[in-house]
């Protein structure tokens, strides 16, 4: 702006009340990231099992409902923690907004894990327990319900950084990517850490999911790094906590070393070795990494004064 | 009925005393804000000159912190004003991340969110607002914007030739239902002017650590 780029018109905030600074933090950041792995595991283990099942199939069965359900309670329960009246909660219930993102996303959260958890129990009952259960049958229909309901859960909460209209370097298109891409990464991450024993060719797939979220995911962030500025003022005031140097310069790019950068160039290596521990640790970095880079682009459009 | 706000800066002088009206009519706790004055030194010494602004919710007619509320806490009434429900708030600060202008607060006491309702509780009463009352120089004006012979609905018609009356971000789509007459950029346009430590009057605070009582 012309009042504080030219020196004649400089303009200095000298009195105002302290402003709020970060109002969704490590909690929110946790609650994507658990989410991207609590819906993850759904989408990848559905495709290891219509396309591996008669290898690894019982193993995807009771692990995909147990690892989606615990992380699926991570969420909701810092989720529930993060509210200041977290006690209120049922009124999301009891009087529902539906033009809020936040809401739709609730109600559907809440039934996907209820769809998960009773996945759960039917894999724990007859392939760990290995007792007889009347409601195997459902595995297959629950299965296919929290498929086509993980694709809005793992996407919501993109329409609600879009719906934050204060928080410009957010946009739902770009975002509702980002989440998708988020969960596969963590899906193929996740079975790539507990499918040690699983033949080589089903790792493949795995770590070429793996590679091509990260490839696609950095690349949407890179977009918004360089050019980001162009759009809007707002944008490139933001763009710049992570461009020009400090903590969050430092973060972002820690956040992109770890989930992006290095497990495509593990995934590559390992492709071409067929190294599994490679990949092995492709995945922990991934997920590891994903949490950083959420928290940063979570956290810099709050640093700017709003009035 | 639409009820608006209007603030003619060029008589604002930065008194204060909206704030101070606002802050005991609604008993807003410490460290919060329905509505504040800001100060924004523009020049090189000796060109200086300080400017004020007066700074609340503009019950915008497409406001975002209706729409995503998940509860209905915020809503519309039937005059236009964007009122709380804080009884029905679940303090999940969705609010707070979708006002463009900054203008909603977590009530440390209550653990809900606040800001300002244009005196809703004086209005139903046919009482001006708090701080319309308080202002010394009336620059505060307030009234029906749909009604075309209201002291509002004049003064913008006498102030709109050459862009006189502007509303903060109007980019962001809000339709916000509070003017400004007098306002330049470095008033309305928070990225206009910059923050810098050593530079505020009174107060070395320039951010929260925390929101609300969490």
């Amino acid at each position: 702006m012309v009042e504080h780029t030219v020196a004649a018109t400089n303009a200095i905030v000298t009195l105002d009340v302290p402003i709020p600074q970060v109002i969704w933090g490590w909690m929110i950041t946790l609650n994507m990231w658990a989410k991207s792995i609590g819906t993850g595991v759904v989408f990848i283990g559905a495709y290891l099992l219509a396309r591996y099942s008669d290898k690894v199939g019982e193993q995807v069965k009771v692990w995909m409902p147990i690892i989606s359900f615990v992380f699926l309670n991570i969420f909701l329960l810092f989720t529930l923690l993060d509210l200041h009246q977290p006690l209120r909660m049922w009124h999301i219930f009891a009087y529902p907004h539906f033009t809020s993102a936040i809401t739709v996303g609730a109600w559907m959260a809440t039934l996907f894990t209820g769809i998960i958890f009773i996945m759960a129990v039917i894999a724990i009952k007859k392939y760990l327990l290995k007792k007889e259960c009347k409601l195997e049958g459902l595995y297959r229909p629950l299965l296919v319900a929290a498929v086509i309901l993980a694709v809005p859960v793992t996407m919501y909460t993109a329409t609600i950084m879009g719906e934050a209209t204060a928080r410009e370097l957010w946009q739902t298109p770009t975002e509702l990517v980002q989440m998708i891409l988020a969960a596969l990464l963590c899906g193929s991450a996740v079975f790539l850490i507990i499918g040690g024993k699983w033949s080589y060719e089903i790792k493949r797939d795995l770590a070429i999911i793996l590679g091509a979220s990260a490839f696609l995911s950095f690349t949407i962030y890179m977009g918004e790094y360089y050019f980001g500025h162009m759009k809007a003022e707002e944008v490139a005031a933001i763009i710049a906590y992570v461009k020009e140097g400090g903590v969050y310069h430092v973060m972002f790019w820690v956040g992109q070393w770890l989930a992006f950068i290095i497990p495509m160039i593990l995934v590559y290596f390992s492709l071409k070795s067929r190294s599994s521990s490679l990949l092995y640790l492709a995945s922990v970095l991934a997920i590891v990494g994903l949490y950083i880079a959420k928290h940063v682009w979570l956290i810099i459009p709050q640093l700017l004064p709003l009035s | 009925m639409k009820l608006g706000f209007l603030v003619d800066l060029n008589l604002c002088m930065g008194c204060k005393g909206c704030e101070v009206a606002c802050k005991v009519e609604n008993k807003v706790p410490l460290h919060s804000w329905r509505l504040r004055v800001k100060y924004v030194d523009v020049g090189v010494y000796p060109e200086t000159r300080r400017t004020y602004t007066p700074l609340r919710c503009n019950h915008c007619e497409d406001a975002p912190c209706e729409r995503i509320c998940p509860v209905s806490a915020l809503h519309y009434l039937e005059n236009g004003i964007v009122n709380i429900d804080k009884e029905r708030c679940i303090g999940c600060a969705g609010c707070m991340m979708a006002c463009p202008y900054g203008a909603i607060y977590m009530d440390p006491v209550t653990n809900t969110a606040d800001k300002c309702t244009y005196c809703a509780h004086r209005i139903a009463s046919e009482m001006m607002p708090a701080c319309v009352v308080a202002c010394p120089v009336e620059a505060n004006i307030f009234g029906d914007l749909d009604d075309p012979t209201s002291h509002i609905s004049r003064y913008i018609m006498e102030h709109q030739k050459n862009g006189g009356v502007k509303v903060r971000k109007p980019e962001k789509n809000t339709h916000p239902k509070h003017f400004y007459v007098g306002g330049g950029e470095v008033q309305l346009n928070p990225l206009a002017s910059k923050r810098e430590e050593g530079y505020n009057l009174f107060n070395n605070i320039t951010h929260l650590d925390h929101i609300g009582g969490h």
